[in-house]
């Protein structure tokens, strides 16, 4: 076969690599007033100048830095804490448990908690008037909170089992048991032993994770707009208010913007790589100090209660989303509402079906073809193992790019080249957007099983007579089905959550679930914020069950794969 | 024309350094052991001659079998037929469904396919077996069907790497039996890469000791 395959690794470092730098110089230029289509022709430094003279800006780069920074932090932490407290047993059923959170898109896990814990929300609703006294609802700024803290929550949700998931993938590669009983031979504490430990290797194994996450909680968008302050909002939402602002001059201010949301990342990172020195140290010392931290309860109960609470709160908001969007008149403080009914659905799904249309041809398509070039590249890799190995998984590396660099960052410019080829609000200019967030998750979910595949099954197919092609399709392609899917399915969860390159190379002429349900948050509506978050959440939901059920169909009489 | 398999000067290295170095014929129906620890080119001598040597080593030589020169064919088509040490019988196909991938496209039709099946699982004592799953075969009876699907494939020569190792004592002695007798019977030309001093004695042929 050779030459196709051939193929893959180019057009993939292509289509990852060419938007993330045209994005970047599309955002350059602007930012220091070359944009000839809106009258910049000469280069200045007007833009920042400008830029800082927005009413509070520093504080919303501030808040963009802080909320980031430290979501990751405690999401991290936490599971380290976790793992290093639980039996294999709780990491196990905790982590099946965990596990459908990771697919639910940001803003239905926003709007989610944003129902549960705000002033009229479920809590509230729960407690009151018996506990609180309280019979109209409280006026306390519980979301939108100037400081963050609701955005954190948020981040920490979403991110804790995305952190989980990579860690969970790590360890396998790592002598977990055998540490665990050097350590407590030698009379650690069960936490303490993972940390000095285990916790060191298995972190550098997720460190590009980590950095993903970070750069994701910096700069995120829809979270933001929904549970994050707003007067200033975060930087990243001022962003897209300005991207999206009638007066055009806004734009030059956009881009400004976008290289200081790339710095304010930036210094997260540098932050982080400083927190690493500062962690290791502290390690160190006490490692060096010979404390066993024998006694450790507290903590081992703390570690495995904290990965509990943001998920039951992601639960019970999802349980709460669902409720309002049948419910009839639900008054504050009653914990329930008077009564149930189809009415909001039956109104809302005529307007529901265009984006839904859009949303779902957006994410099969895309994902039909990450997962076609996940295969190729991982053909590719097969055929080059030797000699060719290391510099053809080097040049694959730059498939983490997109998920590194803030999406503000390069959205903005790349927007500003679409606007200015004029192929923006096409369907094809989104997909192509799509594809840079969606082929890196697809490729990362399918490589560990492409790889641990027992590729002797491919010798007796060869020896059977069959070429590299017929082996796919008839030996490789099947026995992997189900791991093919699950990364189809990924990928499709990964479009349907997309939220900032929907809404600006879409243009407000491609609208998709994401991008109604967000745009919802300032009207308040619940009934309606109910329908499409329900809707949001339950898209990713039906790509997995069908991953999951086509093999197990198809493989119904198939002991060997049912395991799998 | 069946005049076996000749390996002529076949020299394989690793980084420079000589890890096999074989030059030798094997008649039809005859047996070519080739012993040694592991690490010492065992398995570098079998992926050699099935055609799947990892492009780190540099191996020179040719291979010809029944006078065709397949030094330079792709693996899917040198006509060599493997055994490992594991069935490898493909999951999602049922028994009749491995076999059937074996067959070659030049047998046409479903019923003659059909029947040249039924007549093979017959032949391994495995009569209506073909719409088993194959995980739910014993050891033995999978180490049949894998057998069976090697040569329902019509090599011209069979490679085995260890293919006994796994099975407990009796079933070894059962599964040698057949696959030397077979390979006799069908005059193919063998090689069998073993660590088993048995395997080598029952196979009855010349000894090729490899070192390290």
């Amino acid at each position: 076969m050779s030459f196709i395959p051939r193929l893959g690794p180019p057009i993939t470092v292509a289509l990852l690599t060419l938007p993330v730098l045209a994005g970047v110089i599309g955002t350059v230029l602007p930012a220091f007033g070359y944009l000839p289509a809106l009258g910049g022709h000469g280069f200045s430094l007007k833009p920042f100048e400008m830029l800082l003279a927005e009413p509070g800006i520093m504080r919303s780069a501030w808040t963009s830095l802080s909320t980031g920074l430290a979501a990751s932090l405690i999401a991290l932490f936490i599971v380290m804490l976790f793992l290093a407290a639980a039996s294999p047993k709780t990491i196990d059923r905790i982590s099946t448990l965990l596990s459908p959170l990771l697919s639910i898109p940001h803003a239905a896990a926003a709007f989610g908690l944003a129902f549960l814990i705000a002033p009229t929300g479920m809590i509230a609703r729960i407690i009151s008037p018996e506990l609180t006294g309280w019979t109209s609802p409280p006026d306390f700024l519980i979301v939108n909170d100037p400081v963050g803290l609701t955005l954190m929550a948020g981040l920490i949700a979403k991110e804790l089992p995305f952190l989980l998931l990579i860690a969970l993938a790590a360890l396998p590669q790592i002598a977990v048991r055998q540490s665990r009983h050097i350590t407590a031979s030698l009379a650690y504490g069960r936490v303490a032993g993972f940390i000095f430990a285990v916790w060191p290797g298995l972190y550098r194994q997720m460190r590009l994770g980590v950095f993903a996450v970070l750069a994701f909680s910096t700069s995120v968008v829809d979270m933001a707009i929904i549970l994050g302050p707003q007067s200033p909002a975060t930087l990243s939402v001022r962003l897209v208010g300005w991207m999206n602002d009638p007066d055009l001059s806004l734009r030059f201010v956009a881009a400004a913007g976008a290289l200081m949301q790339l710095c304010v990342t930036v210094s997260a990172f540098a932050v982080w790589l400083g927190l690493e020195i500062l962690a290791k140290r502290v390690r160190d010392a006490f490692a060096a100090g010979g404390s066993r931290f024998a006694k450790d309860k507290a903590l081992r109960i703390a570690g495995v209660s904290a990965v509990l609470v943001p998920a039951l709160a992601l639960f019970g908001g999802l349980v709460t989303l669902a409720l309002w969007s049948v419910s009839k008149l639900w008054q504050f403080p009653d914990a329930l509402p008077r009564g149930l009914t189809l009415q909001g659905w039956s109104a809302t799904l005529p307007r529901l079906i265009v984006p839904f249309e859009t949303t779902l041809q957006l994410g099969i398509l895309a994902s039909i073809i990450a997962s076609v070039l996940a295969v190729l590249c991982l053909m590719r890799e097969d055929e080059t193992h030797g000699s060719q190995g290391l510099v053809q998984r080097h040049s694959l590396s730059v498939i983490y790019l997109p998920l590194l660099v803030p999406q503000t960052a390069f959205l903005f410019g790349l927007q500003f080249l679409f606007i200015t080829l004029q192929i923006d609000g096409m369907f094809l200019s989104l997909l192509a957007a799509h594809l840079v967030f969606v082929t890196p998750y697809v490729f990362l979910s399918l490589s560990d099983p492409w790889r641990a595949f027992d590729r002797r099954f491919l010798c007796v197919s060869a020896a059977l007579g069959k070429s590299e092609w017929q082996s796919f399709f008839s030996v490789r392609g099947p026995m992997l089905l189900r791991a093919i899917l699950t990364a189809f399915a990924l990928g499709f969860a990964v479009s349907a959550a997309q939220y900032l390159a929907s809404v600006l190379v879409g243009a407000g002429r491609l609208t998709t679930i994401t991008t109604e349900a967000v745009a919802l948050s300032s009207g308040g509506n619940r009934r309606v914020i109910g329908i499409y978050a329900f809707v949001q959440m339950l898209l990713p939901v039906l790509a997995f069950a069908f991953a999951g059920l086509v093999p197990a169909y198809l493989w119904r009489n198939r002991r060997g794969l049912s395991g799998q | 024309m069946k005049t076996g398999l000749t390996l002529t000067a076949i020299r394989i290295a690793l980084g420079g350094r000589p890890i096999v170095a074989i030059d030798t014929h094997i008649a039809p129906g005859e047996i070519l052991t080739v012993m040694g620890p592991s690490g010492s080119g065992k398995s570098s001598l079998f992926a050699y001659l099935a055609g799947f040597l990892d492009p780190v080593f540099q191996a020179s030589g040719q291979i010809l079998v029944d006078g065709e020169d397949i030094t330079d064919l792709p693996a899917h088509r040198r006509h060599m037929g493997l055994l490992f040490q594991d069935p490898l019988l493909f999951p999602h196909m049922d028994v009749a469904g491995n076999l059937k991938f074996a067959l070659p496209a030049s047998i046409k039709g479903r019923t003659a396919r059909q029947q040249r099946v039924c007549a093979a699982l017959k032949e391994i004592g495995l009569d209506g077996f073909d719409n088993r799953d194959p995980d739910t075969l014993s050891g033995g009876q999978k180490a049949r069907v894998a057998l069976m699907r090697t040569l329902l494939s019509e090599p011209k020569a069979l490679l085995l790497d260890e293919p006994f190792s796994k099975l407990d004592t009796e079933l070894r002695g059962q599964m040698r039996d057949l696959v030397f007798s077979t390979a006799k019977r069908l005059m193919l030309p063998v090689v069998l890469v073993t660590h088993d001093e048995a395997d080598a004695k029952a196979a009855g042929g010349k000894i090729v000791r490899l070192t390290l």
